[in-house]
């Protein structure tokens, strides 16, 4: 996929609604850039989306790659008499950014904006407000309307439109429609040595819950993840430790707060971004937690790593990334599922 | 009391995910001793030492991996930032020493501080491996490094670093090795990252699929000044689990070890334990769910990297299992 498409790509994907438990809207925007490419298609229980790329037959790893669709957002908990809607988060998300933002409401994508105080009415030392005292307007004028606008459960998402910045892009829910992006990109390519399972996971920034069944159900040899990770590499005030940087590549976890990468898979992406000239870099070891946290350990057990694209203000409306690090991502993928073979995690 | 075999064991490099070294150690001394050894996809070791009944299962885990540090961080004077493999306290580690798996030795230092009076957090703890710059040290960032300390046995007691938990390793080799005929098929599971996520111990007892399931761990004890009320104490003998934070024990498989104790004249203690867990916590959700409990060796000091245990608890933590197993 040339970077054009692979960016339109990504741009259809980052501006799809999809929360946690929520995600029909984006499984249905990747089906038709799937179809073709792979075997089957189908979506199991939990609402995973998952797609089967049969291998060459050079050997018969079953190989589980995942990129979770859902997106941190807010859900409709209440209705003031007003008609403003009350809200709570899905996934973590920092309550200092959140006033003043345009949203989108529901199926229709309703658009909506939450509340806040005029600053000639706030108090200079006003601190954060908690998620649960701000409201959402979309405009309703009492609480009857606001109930059949939005009723409880509807989602709601950020209102961006993806867009080039600079050298990057800009949009919301690059964690993980990037991975998602780079997901397809792989799987529309030639097959691999490996029997692939792709899956599209639900439920990942509320407990990595999609991905816990869909590792069941794959029962694979190996699990690589893709994420859109943590980038900190603007300025500090003394040096430390970024959690990756922008432009510098993919980012390799050895270790994050949810499980230990398999030391082999970590050798072996290495190697192969060495040897092909890909730039990658480590995610700082022992934050944050991906799909291959509950992967890992199911059924027998199995080996994992994850693959993540640096994006720069995640969990927020808006977060960047440079392509480069998107195509990098998805050739040093490539390039590793080749040279994975039964040797590289046989156990004698 | 085989203390070659324990030095060897508390001294053999093992940190969550990396655990091949412990694992060719284990791996070594069981082989003779079993009917067939494995690993599984994750790296835990199985030695299975088959029954003469009916093929009942049976697991006894112990973990081989250990608590750890790892690099995040190689800053320009080649001064490293780490952070944890397991529960560890920035307290127990200052001027102590870690080591990679390459050999390479680092001193665990912490900056100085306004006020030097709190217990500083573990980012203002830095790693010195004697390097002059970043491109001068030996380590990077994601290499992973364990504490150090020697074995030392003095009078009835042991001292080192990692006993937990390679003295419950030490408890299943020996009981491996003076068992007799069982009826159960042991399943003797060697397992890995205990101390992150318990996964060794669910993927195995998942492949295992067993009928009862039993960790072997070392527990706190309150028999230290101002300790934390528990009714444990080093050297009176083996703890029997009721229940612990991750895990309360199947009453039937508590009242099993119970009665061992009692007929063989063993004594023990009933342990419960308020912070912490076990492999047994993981393994009694696997699959549809599995009977299980634990036997735990008292420890002072868990955690740190001078942990103490008692010689005849140790040895009659083997006699409780050998009494448990293979009734007479």
């Amino acid at each position: 996929m040339n970077r054009d498409a692979l960016l339109e790509l990504l741009y259809m994907l980052s501006n799809t609604p999809g929360t946690s438990g929520d995600e029909i809207e984006v499984r249905r925007a990747l089906r038709p850039h799937l179809e073709g490419h792979v075997e089957s298609l189908r979506v199991d229980a939990m609402g995973n989306l998952i797609a089967h790329k049969k291998g060459t037959g050079a050997h018969d790893l079953r190989v589980l790659l995942t990129a979770h669709m859902d997106e941190v957002g807010l859900m409709v908990v209440d209705h003031t008499g007003e008609g403003a809607l009350k809200v709570a988060t899905s996934g973590s998300i920092d309550a200092r950014l959140l006033p003043g933002l345009e949203v989108r409401v529901g199926p229709q994508a309703r658009p909506g904006v939450i509340g806040i105080k005029a600053i000639h009415r706030a108090d200079e030392d006003e601190n954060v407000i908690p998620v649960s005292a701000l409201t959402v307007d979309i405009g309703a004028h009492d609480r009857e309307e606001a109930l059949e606008l939005a009723p409880i459960g509807t989602r709601i998402t950020f209102a961006t439109t993806a867009h080039p910045l600079g050298q990057l892009v800009a949009g919301k829910a690059f964690d993980d429609r990037a991975g998602c992006a780079a997901l397809v990109a792989l799987l529309q390519g030639p097959p691999l040595p490996c029997d692939v399972f792709g899956v599209f996971t639900v439920q990942e920034e509320v407990g990595l819950r999609g991905a816990r069944v869909a590792g069941y159900t794959v029962a694979p040899a190996a699990a690589f993840v893709l994420e859109g990770t943590i980038a900190d590499d603007l300025p500090k005030e003394e040096e430390g430790s970024p959690t990756s940087e922008i432009g510098k590549g993919p980012v390799l976890t050895v270790m994050d707060r949810s499980y230990v990468a398999d030391p082999r898979l970590v050798r072996l992406v290495i190697q192969v971004a060495t040897a092909a000239g890909i730039p990658y870099q480590f995610k700082q070891p022992g934050i944050g937690g991906t799909d291959a946290g509950t992967i890992h350990f199911t059924r027998e057990g199995v080996p994992a790593i994850t693959l993540a694209i640096p994006c720069r203000y995640i969990h927020g409306p808006v977060a960047l990334l440079d392509p480069q690090d998107l195509e990098h991502t998805v050739a040093l993928l490539r390039a590793s599922l080749e040279q994975l073979t039964p040797e590289v995690i046989q156990r004698p | 009391m085989d203390l070659e075999l324990l030095t060897q064991l508390t001294q053999a490099f093992g940190p969550p995910g990396y655990e091949e070294e412990i694992r060719a150690v284990i791996r070594e001394v069981v082989t003779p001793l079993a009917d067939s050894v494995w690993v599984d996809p994750l790296g835990s070791l199985v030695a299975l030492k088959r029954g003469t009944g009916g093929g009942k299962k049976t697991v006894l885990a112990a973990h081989m991996d250990e608590i750890g540090v790892m690099v995040t961080y190689v800053d320009e004077k080649g001064y490293l930032r780490f952070t944890r493999m397991g529960g560890i306290s920035p307290l127990m580690h200052i001027g102590g020493r870690v080591r990679f798996a390459d050999g390479t030795v680092g001193v665990i230092s912490v900056e100085r501080r306004e006020d030097s009076s709190k217990i500083p957090a573990l980012e203002q703890l830095y790693i010195d491996v004697g390097a002059s710059s970043r491109e001068d040290a030996p380590v990077q960032v994601g290499d992973p490094a364990v504490f150090m300390r020697p074995l030392v046995a003095q009078g009835r007691r042991l001292i080192s670093k990692t006993l937990d938990d390679r003295v419950g390793c030490y408890v299943l080799i020996e009981t491996l090795r003076r068992l007799g005929p069982t009826p159960d098929d042991l399943y003797f599971l060697f397992s890995v990252q205990e101390e992150v996520t318990l996964s060794g111990a669910r993927t195995s007892a998942y492949k295992i699929d067993p009928d009862m399931a039993l960790a072997v761990d070392v527990t706190m004890t309150g028999d230290t000044p101002k300790a934390l009320p528990m009714a444990v104490e080093m050297g009176k003998g083996p703890a029997i689990k009721v229940q612990d934070s991750g895990m309360i024990a199947h009453p039937a498989v508590r009242d099993l070890l119970i009665a061992a104790a009692e007929r063989a004249g063993i004594p023990y203690q009933r342990e419960i334990l308020l912070g912490g867990s076990t492999d047994a916590a993981a393994m009694q959700l696997v699959r549809g769910g599995v009977p299980s409990g634990c036997v735990s060796i008292p420890c002072r000091y868990v955690h740190s990297p001078s942990e103490m245990v008692d010689v005849t608890d140790v040895e009659q933590t083997v006699a409780l299992l050998s009494a448990a197993l293979a009734p007479a």
